[in-house]
């Protein structure tokens, strides 16, 4: 399980957290996640920008 | 062909220039900048400190690597000194350049309070990169921090200098931390657990006289009281740059007036960002960006477009008691509030029982976007 952090707003994504109110489950992969998802704070598109991995468990 | 030019490489110039690649892969695109025009995350300013991020690591892509991936020309460490709206041209560092169309994305500059004292000029402010690079130089070693400003960039410094291990002593004439956010609850709340870190709180106060004291530094507020320091840092808030535009001709009101469209009242000229004032509006946040460098994409790629705002939650970094606001407009109503052990949850309802804002804290910030799916939008 990876953590990700948005490069715009510094969201961060815990895989083995997930997003369970957006409807993402604890430990959805940042790869699964789908392509039209966009960040819940800044609404930056997957397709545009990358998460920086930040922390390898 | 002219190019389109934009002036200005934050989040709201680079945004523009992706979404506008996206629509059109040909139309000559310059871009000028002041700094070095590398992109970067400004929201993370505010908290890298404990994370250990330096500003090289919070630098993601160089100019050089921005304007081979959006097929731009970028003008770095380029001051643009004149913009002559009938001409068409930008005088920007000894070039001319003549536009096709115009972007004024210039950004924010920070207050500054009036300070007495002979140490008022050693005052930080972080509003970019470098700022944040002379910023870690500049509290490198110490241990006492004063910071300007308890509203939602202050109490991020906040947490994030306490985290790291400094000590932090807030000033600010509101009686509470995000005073003009939070009802009182939440923001009380918001208080006690930054007092949790060991941060000070002096509200309802102004700093007034910053002095040399040994190798410290004598912060004196508007009641007297004096604070020691080795650093005072100031995040009171941000002024649009209209100076340009002023200059230039341009309608100015708080910010560069724009219509729906991002248009100015100059032809072919259009503002975004947190330079702009929408439709009346000053919304200095990353979602209004967004959304305003998509709409603008589509008008400059040749569909006129106006700008649609849903609401649009603020995240409020603040790791101790994490918070998100939507604040309501001015309409009558009142706060109700909900308060467990885990957060608060604050909902502001119209005489007519419609939610038209929240301030949510703690566990209740995952509630944010199921909220702000039941407001109604700022524009719609």
């Amino acid at each position: 399980m990876k953590i990700w952090q948005c490069i715009v707003c510094g969201f961060v994504y815990d895989e083995a957290k997930g997003l369970p109110e957006d409807g993402i489950a604890a430990g959805t992969r940042w790869d699964d996640i789908p392509a039209d998802w966009a960040c819940p704070d800044c609404g930056v598109a997957k397709a545009d920008f990358e998460m920086a991995e930040v922390v390898a468990a | 062909m002219h190019p389109i030019v934009i002036l200005g490489s934050g989040l709201a110039g680079y945004t523009l220039a992706r979404e506008l690649r996206k629509l059109d892969t040909a139309v000559p695109l310059v871009m000028v900048s002041r700094d070095d025009a590398s992109f970067y995350s400004k929201p993370m300013l505010s908290n890298a400190l404990a994370a250990g991020r330096s500003a090289a690591q919070l630098a993601g892509s160089s100019a050089a690597q921005m304007s081979a991936q959006l097929s731009t020309r970028i003008l770095a460490h380029t001051e643009v000194r004149e913009i002559d709206i009938a001409a068409r041209t930008v005088q920007a560092g000894n070039e001319s350049i003549t536009y096709a169309k115009l972007v004024l994305a210039l950004g924010a500059d920070p207050i500054s309070l009036p300070l007495e004292g002979d140490a008022a000029g050693e005052v930080i402010r972080v509003n970019d990169l470098a700022d944040y690079a002379r910023f870690r130089t500049a509290i490198e070693g110490r241990k006492r921090i004063a910071l300007l400003g308890a509203g939602l960039i202050g109490c991020e410094f906040a947490n994030d200098l306490a985290a790291a291990g400094y000590a932090v002593e807030v000033i600010d004439p509101a009686p509470r931390p995000l005073g003009r956010l939070l009802p009182e609850a939440a923001g009380n709340r918001l208080r006690a657990a930054l007092e949790d870190l060991g941060i000070g709180f002096h509200l309802g106060r102004t700093a007034r006289a910053l002095t040399r004291a040994g190798a410290g530094l004598r912060l004196e507020l508007s009641d007297g009281s004096v604070i020691e320091t080795d650093a005072v840092l100031s995040a009171i808030g941000l002024k649009p740059r209209t100076g340009l535009a002023v200059h230039a001709g341009i309608r100015v009101n708080r910010g560069i007036v724009t219509d729906r469209r991002l248009a100015t009242s100059a032809a072919d000229v259009y503002a975004l960002g947190d330079c702009a004032e929408v439709d009346g509006q000053l919304l200095p946040f990353v979602m209004p960006i967004m959304h305003a460098a998509r709409a603008l994409a589509q008008t400059l790629a040749g569909t006129p477009t106006q700008v649609s705002y849903p609401a649009m939650p603020v995240v409020v970094k603040t790791p101790a008691l994490p918070a998100v606001v939507c604040p309501p407009p001015a309409v009558a109503g009142g706060w109700r509030v909900e308060s467990d052990d885990a957060g608060i949850d604050a909902r502001y309802e119209d005489d007519r029982g419609r939610l038209r804002g929240f301030a949510l804290l703690g566990a209740a910030t995952a509630r944010k976007n199921a909220l702000a799916q039941r407001l109604p939008p700022v524009l719609q």
